[in-house]
C-alpha cells in the first residue's frame, strides 16, 4: 500500500481538471464533487466507466463532454463488467505488444441503484475475478437520475417518490444495506468509505484504491440537494455532519484488517463529540415528516440503528 | 490467388467454431453457461489452458456480463468473440444494441435453441430470430464447415471500417454443435493473415482531432453518451447506412475467402440450390438445408422443376439478390423455424414475401413453421411442402398461406 503518499493543497491545485466545467449538475450537487475530488488523485494515464445514473447524463450530453479522460457508458446494471473488459483488454494487448502504455488504471463509477441493486451481481463477479480496477459508489442514497426513487442505499424512514412520507407509512420501511461490508466479505484487498468533506481522507482512499493490485471499492457519500431536499449550499455542511453524527463513519479495509480514519477515531477516541443524529437529519427535507409528534420516536430508534453499526465498526476496528 | 493447403478434421459445429476462433487471433473471450452453454467455449478454455492461444478468457457470471466485457474489450481495441444460445442471448438483448450502438465489432456464435418456456435445450431459431433488429450481422449456417468459414469471416466483415457492426453467426443445436462432420480446415498462418490484426479506424473526437476510435488515454474519446433527439436519429440512420453496405463485404469477404479455400456459399448471401429453372422452390435458413436438397434431387430425377434458396445473410437483408433469384419461380414455400406469435407467419416469410411484392411477376408465397423446439423435420415432410407448392401452381389456389407442419392438431 501506498500509504506513505501525500497530497498538498498546492498539488491539488496544480492538477489539471480531468473532469471540465461546464457540465449540467444541479448547483450543489454532491456526485460532481465527489468526482472531482477522485480525478485529483490519478497516478497516470486512465480509461474510465460509468453505469447509466445522474453522471453519466450530465457529463455527456451529445456533441459535448465534460470527460477529459477515456470514457465509456454501456448499461446501467453492467460498469464492472465493462471494467473487466477494458483492464483484461488492456492486460492482453500489452502482452502482444499492442499498446503504447506500460500501465493504464481502471475506474468505474456508479451510483446507489446502479450499485447495490442492479449492479450488485455485475460488481460481485468483477470482484469474485480479481479485475484490477477501482470501483467508485458515489451513494445520494435513491435514484436521482430517474426522480428520487428508493434504491438499497436509501436509509430508514427517508421520503422518497417510491417510499413516501404517508399518514401510515413513514418513508422507507428498510435499512439501508450495508454494501461496504458485502464488499470486504469478497476478500479483495481495499474497501473505503470517504465523504467529500474530509476531501484529503477521500482524495487518498481513491488514490490507495488506483495502487493497490486487484479490485478496491471506495464508498463515497454524495448528498444530493434535490434528492435530500436541502439548500444547495449545504453540500458538504450534510456530508461532515453524517460522519461527526456517526450515520456515516469514515474507514477503511486494507486485506480485510479495519481502521478509522481520522475523523471518525477522532469521536472514538472522544465519544463526547459525536453529535446527536438529529443534527443531521433536522435540515434535510426527506427527513421532515420525522419531525412531527407523530413519528418523532423514530428519531431515537435511528439514533439507536446509529450506534449499534458505529459499535460494530468499533470491534472491527480494534477500538470497543 | 490458388486454393491452400488445408487439413481435414472431426469436428462437432461446436468444436469447428472454437477452432476457427483459436485461428483468428482473439484478444478476449467472455462467456457464460446459461442454461446450457455449448462446447465453443469448453473446447476454447481448453485451448486457453493449455497455452494454445494468447488470449484471455473470462468466466463472467452473466450472458449480459459477457456480452458487456467483449463490447469493452473491443472499445478499448481488442479482437473480441462469445458464444451463447436461446436465454443467455435473450438476456444479453439490452447489451446486443448497446453494442452496435457503440459500433463494436464483437464477434458472437448462436447455438440456436427454443425458448422458455417450457424449457427446452433443442433447435430452433425464436432465439437469434427476435434479435433481427439489434443492428447485428447475422449469418445462419448449414453445416459444421460453414460454421467454421463463416466465423472467420465474421471477423473480417465484422471490424471492417466500412461496416463496425458486430457479427453472429449462427448453427443448429445438435443438428449440427453436437455432431461429428469432416470440415477442412486452413493452417493458423492462412487464417491469421486472413482476418489480419485490428485495424481501428479514425473519427472525429470532440476536441476535433482525428483520433483512433477506442479508450486511449492518448486521445480521449467519450464513448456511449446520453444522445437526445438532436443526434439519436442521425447515429441511427449511420448504422443503417453501415447494414447497407454490409450487403458488398460480406460477398467481398465470402469471395476473398472462397478464393484462398476454395469454398464458396453461394454468393455469401443466398445460397441457391437447383434455382435457375424452377417452377417451385422452398425458403429456409440452417441445416433444413441440406435434407431439403435431398428431396429437391428426388423431384428432380421425377422432373419436378423444384428448387431450394437457403437465406445465409439474413441481416442485412439481401432483398435485391433475393427478388432476383426468385421472379421466375411461380410457388415458392418459405419455412420459418420459429413463430411470431400473433402475426401473419413467421419472421422469415414476413420478410420474403414483402420483398416479392415489388417483382415483377408476383409468385404465391405460402408458409410453413416447422421443427419448434428441436422437432425433426425428415424428408417426408418437406416432400409434403413440395407437393403443396405443385398444386397450388396448377390450381393457382392457395388454400392455407401459412401453416404449422409436423405438428400434432
Amino acid at each position: 500500500m501506498s500509504s506513505e503518499w501525500k497530497f498538498t493543497t498546492k498539488d491539488l491545485a496544480e492538477k489539471p481538471e480531468l473532469l471540465m466545467p461546464g457540465h449540467r449538475a444541479c448547483a450543489g450537487c454532491g456526485p460532481a464533487v465527489v468526482y472531482r475530488q477522485i480525478l485529483k488523485a490519478t497516478r497516470g494515464p486512465i480509461i474510465a466507466t460509468n453505469a447509466t445514473g445522474c453522471m453519466e447524463v450530465v457529463t455527456t450530453i451529445y456533441p459535448y463532454t465534460a470527460w477529459r479522460i477515456p470514457w465509456i457508458h454501456t448499461a446501467f446494471e453492467n460498469v464492472a463488467a465493462n471494467a473487466a473488459g477494458i483492464e483484461t483488454a488492456l492486460k492482453v494487448m500489452k502482452r502482444k505488444g499492442h499498446l503504447k502504455h506500460d500501465h493504464i488504471d481502471v475506474i468505474a463509477f456508479a451510483g446507489d441503484g446502479g450499485t447495490y441493486d442492479i449492479g450488485l451481481q455485475a460488481l460481485s463477479g468483477a470482484v469474485e475475478r480479481g479485475h484490477d480496477f477501482l470501483y467508485v459508489l458515489y451513494d445520494n442514497e435513491a435514484y436521482m437520475n430517474t426522480g428520487i426513487q428508493r434504491s438499497g442505499g436509501t436509509p430508514h424512514c427517508a421520503s422518497t417518490t417510491t417510499s413516501p412520507a404517508g399518514r401510515v407509512i413513514p418513508g422507507k420501511p428498510e435499512y439501508k444495506k450495508p454494501i461496504a461490508d458485502i464488499m470486504v466479505a469478497h476478500g479483495i484487498p481495499y474497501v473505503a468509505a470517504a465523504s467529500p468533506a474530509y476531501w484529503r481522507d477521500l482524495i487518498t482512499k481513491a488514490r490507495k484504491g488506483l495502487e493497490v493490485k486487484g479490485p478496491a471499492f471506495l464508498h463515497a457519500l454524495a448528498p444530493c440537494p434535490r434528492g435530500w431536499r436541502y439548500d444547495t449550499s449545504k453540500t458538504i455542511e450534510i456530508a461532515r455532519l453524517a460522519v461527526e453524527t456517526c450515520v456515516f463513519p469514515l474507514w477503511e479495509a486494507v486485506d480485510g484488517e479495519h481502521s478509522l480514519s481520522a475523523p471518525s477515531k477522532v469521536i472514538a477516541l472522544k465519544p463526547e463529540r459525536k453529535k446527536p443524529v438529529r443534527e443531521y437529519l433536522k435540515n434535510q427535507g426527506r427527513f421532515r415528516h420525522l419531525f412531527t409528534p407523530e413519528f418523532e420516536h423514530i428519531i431515537d430508534e435511528i439514533e439507536h440503528i446509529v450506534d449499534r453499526r458505529w459499535k460494530l465498526l468499533l470491534k472491527k476496528c480494534g477500538m470497543a | 490467388m490458388t486454393v491452400v493447403k488445408q487439413k481435414l478434421l472431426a469436428l462437432s459445429g461446436d468444436e469447428a467454431v472454437a477452432y476457427a476462433v483459436k485461428q483468428s487471433d482473439v484478444d478476449v473471450v467472455a462467456a457464460y453457461p446459461i442454461t446450457p452453454q455449448t462446447i465453443i467455449v469448453e473446447k476454447f478454455s481448453e485451448y486457453v489452458h493449455n497455452g494454445e492461444v494468447d488470449t484471455e478468457f473470462i468466466c463472467v457470471e452473466s450472458e449480459h456480463s459477457a456480452l458487456t466485457a467483449c463490447l469493452a474489450a473491443a472499445a478499448t481495441g481488442a479482437r473480441t468473440f462469445t458464444a451463447s444460445a436461446s436465454a443467455g442471448l435473450a438476456l444479453m438483448h439490452e447489451i446486443l444494441y448497446v453494442t452496435s450502438g457503440c459500433r463494436a465489432p464483437v464477434v458472437m456464435t448462436i447455438v440456436n435453441r427454443a425458448l422458455s418456456a417450457p424449457i427446452n435445450i433443442h433447435c430452433d431459431h425464436a432465439d437469434s430470430m427476435v434479435e433481427r433488429d439489434a443492428s447485428w450481422i447475422q449469418i445462419y449456417v448449414e453445416n459444421s464447415q460453414e460454421a467454421y468459414d463463416s466465423t472467420i469471416q465474421a471477423f473480417k466483415i465484422a471490424e471492417h471500417p466500412d461496416i463496425l457492426l458486430p457479427a453472429m453467426v449462427m448453427l443448429d443445436a445438435f443438428f449440427l454443435s453436437h455432431t461429428l462432420e469432416s470440415v477442412n480446415v486452413l493452417l493458423d498462418a492462412t487464417v491469421r493473415e486472413f482476418v489480419g490484426t485490428r485495424k481501428i479506424p479514425l473519427v472525429r473526437s470532440h476536441e476535433g482531432k482525428l483520433v483512433p476510435f477506442k479508450l486511449d488515454p492518448k486521445n480521449p474519446v467519450t464513448m456511449g453518451p446520453l444522445d437526445l433527439y438532436d443526434y439519436y436519429f442521425e447515429h441511427k440512420k449511420q448504422q443503417e447506412e453501415a447494414m447497407q453496405r454490409a450487403l458488398q463485404t460480406i460477398k467481398q469477404v465470402h469471395d476473398e475467402y472462397g478464393e484462398i479455400s476454395g469454398r464458396r456459399y453461394g454468393n455469401g448471401l443466398i445460397d441457391p440450390y437447383r434455382l435457375e429453372d424452377a417452377d417451385i422452390a422452398a425458403i429456409c435458413v440452417g441445416s433444413t438445408a441440406g435434407t431439403t436438397k435431398v428431396v429437391v434431387d428426388q423431384l428432380r430425377a421425377k422432373g419436378v422443376k423444384a428448387g431450394l434458396l437457403r437465406l445465409r445473410t439474413y441481416r442485412p437483408f439481401p432483398s435485391q439478390d433475393l427478388r432476383e433469384a426468385l421472379e421466375n419461380v411461380k410457388a415458392i414455400a418459405v419455412m420459418d423455424r420459429s413463430n411470431s406469435f400473433g402475426a401473419y407467419g413467421g419472421p422469415i416469410f414476413h420478410e420474403v414475401r414483402h420483398v416479392l411484392y415489388d417483382a415483377p411477376t408476383r409468385p404465391q408465397v405460402v408458409n410453413y413453421i416447422y421443427g419448434l423446439g428441436g422437432r425433426d423435420m425428415p424428408q417426408a415432410l418437406i416432400h409434403e411442402i413440395y407437393k403443396d407448392l405443385q398444386k397450388i401452381v396448377k390450381t393457382k389456389r392457395v388454400e392455407k398461406p401459412v401453416q404449422f407442419i409436423g405438428v400434432r392438431e
